[in-house]
């Protein structure tokens, strides 16, 4: 059977077991191989925030120009380059096809926001891509919809769409993580060649924090069986299968508005303007420095730590252990910088 | 035999059974009297008429317990532990400027309500007589009536939200059956 870009399942497996062998190697390989999680040769993990008091003005809205200057800086300073553009052609290559996965359950109060995608886009373009190789998605279109986002299957522009669209759905490849079967978005498995995590940066009333790994329970069929235990090994566990592991590149993390308790849902009196944004080629590391956000923005309201609070963030060590290996938890290996 | 002594001996168990079934009919149908009427989905919104200047989308979402997390991801394992049996979800707007999503949940008894509302951080809301207990922010508003947890959450901010979030809550109260 072939999917809309002529791929077989054959041809599925084959990328996954070309992948699995390319782990071995890097945990995480961007498209020019310049900048991993930390190696002998780069000890660090390097996290950027990029903030602005002034981005909402007096709006509900950010003001898309000061986004635009943030994402530029945050992603100039992480890869080092004069000019905005260039640090996409290190994440992505023409001829790819890009999925940005954003997080809309929340709503509009509380998801990915749409101009922030739209800039994202729009550097993508400038770095070579075609629009119709940008793959906006999350897992349902109502979601997508009620957080802004113009649903669109044209081809020939930049595609929002949900798993559950019709001709979408979930692979039919039954995957194990941590003992449980699931299956993953065709979107990611199928139609994308790699993925730009775009999450938004929130507090998890199971998980604790919820912002690059926690963002995967979009992907797959059954997040509700990745709950147990506050979400712990399953977020670890889930982003250790390969097509996930495979595929991402990149986070860029929403952090403009944020939340301190009550998630991942909108409830306003938890959120706050934090006005940035975060990115990080190491999703344990911008993890790391989200739960550290968190914490410290409970701690200023007069809330008890979040594992006072019943709900640690337990699955950001896990993600880090010898096991899973997905990025760094430990501070004295993450450089954070910000600007 | 006769044939009016074997229809006597007919019709007498005929007629026995008969009154059972009545008595069995009756008294099925004051349990079912007494039970908490399931109020309908559309019944638990108002409308205009009913909360002034709000306006109501004509879409009304309901997810019954097990498909919960389709709406609030990992948020439905503590209302599934409190015992939530339905949850249903409607957009308003109040003017031209204010989007808002009120969510009712629907528990099993007012206990489950209870537990919601009570752990979650109160964060110096104001707490308006509104149903058992409510609990009022700049840009939201919960309360619990009986065994309904009514959540609504705007999505500005001005001076003039909070109170209209208490006449969409007053209206919505209104409409919780007892």
């Amino acid at each position: 059977m072939k999917n809309g870009k002529g791929k077989t399942r054959r041809d599925f497996l084959k990328d996954c077991a070309i992948g699995a062998l390319a782990m071995g190697a890097s945990r995480y390989a961007l498209a020019d191989n310049k900048v991993n999680p930390p190696t002998p040769a780069s000890p660090k993990s390097k996290v950027v925030i990029a903030r602005d008091p002034s981005l909402y003005a007096n709006s509900s809205s950010p003001d898309s120009a000061r986004v635009e200057k943030l994402l530029d800086q945050a992603m100039q300073n992480f890869f080092q380059s004069p000019d905005p553009i260039s640090p996409w052609k290190k994440i992505v290559r023409p001829g790819e096809v890009v999925g940005l996965k954003v997080n809309t359950i929340a709503g509009p109060g509380l998801s990915t926001h749409p101009v922030l995608i739209a800039i994202i886009c729009e550097r993508l373009q400038q770095a070579g891509v075609k629009a119709g190789n940008i793959v906006v998605w999350d897992r349902t279109e109502g979601e997508l919809d009620r957080a802004n986002f113009r649903l669109s299957s044209d081809p020939d522009r930049v595609r929002y769409m949900g798993t559950d669209a019709k001709q979408v759905g979930y692979d039919e490849t039954v995957f194990t993580a941590g003992g449980i079967k699931t299956r993953l978005s065709s979107l990611l498995t199928r139609t994308c060649d790699c993925m730009i995590n775009v999450p938004i940066l929130k507090n998890h009333e199971m998980a604790g924090v919820t912002l690059a790994l926690k963002n995967m329970y979009g992907v797959n069929d059954n997040p509700s069986k990745f709950h147990a235990d506050n979400c712990c090994p399953g977020v670890a566990d889930l982003n250790l299968l390969q097509p996930i592991r495979g595929k991402f590149r990149f986070v860029v993390g929403d952090a403009m508005t944020a939340c301190f308790a009550g998630g991942p849902m909108y409830k306003p009196q938890y959120a706050w303007k934090y006005n940035g944004v975060m990115v990080a080629s190491d999703p344990v590391a911008i993890d790391y420095t989200a739960w550290q956000i968190i914490e410290k923005k409970r701690a200023e309201r007069g809330l008890n730590t979040l594992a006072q609070a019943g709900t640690p963030a337990n699955y950001i060590a896990v993600a880090a252990d010898a096991q899973h290996r997905l990025g760094t938890n430990d501070p004295a290996r993450i450089e954070l910088v910000e600007v | 035999m006769t044939h009016s002594t074997r229809d006597r001996n007919l019709l007498l168990p005929a007629l026995t059974w008969l009154a059972l079934a009545v008595t069995l009919g009756v008294i099925l149908l004051f349990c079912f009297a007494c039970q908490r009427p399931a109020a309908s989905a559309t019944s638990l919104f108002p409308d205009s008429a009913e909360a002034p200047a709000w306006s109501k989308a004509p879409e009304i979402r309901t997810f019954p317990a097990d498909k919960l997390s389709d709406y609030i991801d990992g948020d439905a394992e503590k209302y599934l532990k409190a015992g939530v049996r339905s949850t249903s979800t409607a957009d308003y707007k109040f003017g031209d400027r204010v989007q808002a999503t009120a969510d009712v949940y629907t528990f099993s008894s007012s206990d489950g309500a209870k537990v919601i509302l009570e752990s979650e951080p109160a964060m110096n809301a104001q707490t308006p007589a509104l149903g058992d207990a409510a609990r009022l922010f700049a840009q939201s508003l919960t309360f619990r009536k009986g065994p309904y947890l009514v959540r609504i959450v705007a999505y500005q901010d001005s001076p003039e939200v909070a109170p209209a979030l208490l006449s969409l809550g007053q209206a919505i109260a209104k409409k919780l059956p007892r």
